[in-house]
């Protein structure tokens, strides 16, 4: 178990080196640093001295270790449009995002998966097609759509909801703006975290009803039945068990891809978080934005996929039997 | 499903694509789900809606000369204030709205189609080649693969574009706006290919028809392309029919972002883009039609996915 956990430690630095290196080369050589720096009046001798003050005349692996060396301690640099640090400007801008993805997942998995064991044990009942036809619209509609649809509704026409903005805030500590809060922040989140919670929980309900109805089918499930246990104990204690194993996998996943699709909700909303400050970089070709948004989604997504694997073979046993055999 | 069983286990290979999709289950499984039939027609009008436009639009919303600012933000012929001349109405810059979305729909499929060709096209081909080459080359190609997938394809796509903007000059930006799109979407979705024909790639290729071709002398690329790929374009179909519907969904989304193609150039995605700004004054036709026309698209796409991933997969009958 622990050789596993070190080795799949060891397969995550991996992936954050690589892409650490892909966000080097965007930085070093998508348009040049200095160019993007100065002002068109710095003189010529000026330019220079700041390419040699930033190292970049120094040999590209020695530059690409100190890139790594800098992001490792959250330091990228200096932003080409706003001229202040890229890590104070995400910081100040993650606790939206992150409170908006929070309660986005937590609202996608409650009803998803109650929703998707539903339309399994009841495959033909009215209410299972509602949910499959709403399914359909919900991985149809893009969410840019979903949330114009909802400002329509109850912003427009209602006037119950805030259109955009996150509402009042209340700082806790030097770092964290909440909106949990007050009434204002709460009202502001309804709108947002179901639009972007939309499109994940018809994801996770298909899958959880794909799933249940294939294990629904196994073997296993028919002796349960003809040993004489009770539906629910057959449902809920052997086949939903087993569904969730895979689920979680893809729930994961799901869940940090919650955070990138964030900066689609965060438009339409203009809701003032990181996946804004994202897009504005790719707007301004603002690099140094780019790069960090880049790391820290992949670091999400890394600690997410590890945390599921260890999770995986702390959940199956199968797996943790057959340990010393797979993943060489 | 027994034929189809029967047929897998008995014969070396498991029946081509082209003879399942001549087998007359599918057409009659198309046949029996009225659903089905209903998103393939209107799938089929919005296709040809699209390939049609320059013929059936009364106007060329791409045509500043045609369009007057005196005749912007005209509701709908049918609505109060309603001008005959635009049934859908007119934009904040005086374009018929109904011309703009035949040709946002043109855009939007032929952005979605090519990417989808784009990213199929790379997939399957180092799917192939990771698949039967193995070793070293297979490994290298499956780490990219892996890197790529820990993150969503909409954040590659934009990514991709943001890249390409930056090494672009400013002064062309609109001229290769749609290139760049296509490029960013295919990019991203070529992945998804490339695992699943490694997969099958793998399997047939200890088959022994594959060992008789190796036998008589064909070289490899000759093996794969007629020999391998024929066998392992089932999945592909699936998956490239529920990537256009969500090629289509990331080119909307990227235009409506505002990194997609520019107003002059509207797609449905930018259409929506610009009707965003006019919700609150009232003029929702700008917004409405075009969110429409694109949820309509792409849930067609979407059903008619659904059912071929349905169809090809003996497993779920």
């Amino acid at each position: 178990m622990i050789a596993f956990i070190v080795r799949r430690v060891f397969a995550s630095i991996g992936v954050m080196i690589a892409v650490g290196l892909i966000a080097f080369s965007m930085f070093r050589y998508v348009g040049d640093p200095v160019n993007q720096m100065v002002g068109v009046e710095t003189s010529v001798a000026e330019q220079a001295q700041l390419r040699e003050e930033l190292g970049l005349n120094d040999p590209a692996i020695v530059q690409a270790l100190r890139f790594l060396g800098h992001a490792a301690r959250f330091d990228f640099g200096v932003s080409y449009q706003f001229k202040e640090p890229v890590a104070d400007l995400i910081g100040a801008r993650m606790p939206a995002t992150l409170e908006l993805a929070f309660v986005a997942s937590i609202l996608s998995l409650v009803a998803g998966i109650p929703m998707g064991v539903y339309a399994a044990l009841h495959r033909d009942s009215a209410l299972s097609r509602l949910f499959q036809a709403l399914s359909l619209i919900g991985i149809s509609l893009p969410t840019f759509l979903t949330g114009i649809l909802l400002i329509t509704l109850f912003s427009v026409t209602l006037g119950w909801l805030p259109s955009f903005g996150r509402g009042e805030v209340v700082r806790l500590g030097p770092w964290w703006t909440t909106g949990f809060l007050t009434v204002s922040g709460l009202k502001s989140l309804i709108m947002p975290a179901t639009t972007l919670a939309l499109f994940q929980m018809t994801l996770i309900m298909r899958l959880v009803r794909a799933e249940m109805l294939e294990v629904l089918r196994a073997d296993y499930i028919r002796f349960a039945r003809a040993r004489g246990l009770s539906e629910s104990a057959i449902h809920f204690r052997h086949a939903l068990k087993n569904t969730l194993v895979p689920v979680i996998t893809i729930v994961g996943l799901q869940l940090g891809s919650i955070v990138a699709f964030s900066i689609i909700t965060e438009t339409v909303f203009a809701w003032p978080g990181m996946g804004q400050l994202f897009l504005q970089s790719i707007q301004n070709v603002d690099i140094p934005i780019m790069a960090a948004y880049l790391l820290f989604i992949a670091l999400m997504f890394v600690i997410i996929n590890l945390v599921v694997d260890i999770l995986y073979v702390s959940i199956d046993p199968r797996l943790r039997a057959s340990l010393h055999g797979m993943r060489g | 499903m027994s034929r189809a069983d029967d047929l897998a286990k008995s014969g070396p290979a498991p029946p081509s694509l082209i003879a399942r999709l001549r087998d007359n289950d599918l057409a009659a499984s198309f046949l029996s789900s009225k659903t089905t039939v209903a998103a393939g027609l209107i799938a089929l009008i919005l296709i040809v809606a699209g390939l049609a436009a320059p013929l059936i639009a009364p106007t060329d919303p791409f045509n500043p000369a045609a369009n007057f600012l005196m005749d912007s933000l005209t509701p709908p012929r049918f609505a109060a204030g309603g001008d005959p001349r635009f049934l859908l109405g007119t934009d904040d810059q005086g374009r018929d709205l109904w011309s703009a979305i035949l040709y946002g729909l043109r855009i939007s499929l032929m952005i979605g189609l090519l990417s989808v060709l784009l990213g199929g096209a790379i997939g399957v081909a180092l799917g192939l080649i990771a698949g039967y080459a193995g070793g070293w080359i297979d490994s290298m190609i499956m780490r990219v693969a892996d890197v790529q997938l820990t993150f969503p394809a909409i954040l590659i796509a934009l990514l991709l574009d943001g890249v390409a903007h930056a090494l672009l000059q400013k002064s062309n930006r609109e001229e290769t706006a749609f290139l760049v799109l296509v490029a960013a979407i295919g990019l991203s979705f070529w992945v998804q290919y490339a695992r699943t024909v490694r997969g099958s790639t793998m399997v047939e290729k200890n088959r022994d028809y594959v060992q008789a071709a190796r036998l008589i002398g064909l070289s490899p690329a000759c093996i794969l392309v007629r020999h391998i790929l024929p066998n392992v374009m089932g999945p592909v179909l699936v998956i490239a029919t529920i990537n256009l519907a969500i090629a289509i969904i990331t080119e909307a989304t990227l235009s409506f972002l505002g990194v997609g193609l520019p107003p002059t150039e509207p797609s449905l995605g930018t259409l929506i883009r610009i009707g965003q700004n006019f919700l609150f004054s009232g003029e929702w036709w700008i917004v409405a039609f075009p969110s429409l026309a694109l949820a309509i698209l792409v849930l067609s796409v979407n059903l008619l996915g659904d059912w071929l991933r349905d169809a090809l997969n003996p497993r779920l009958k």
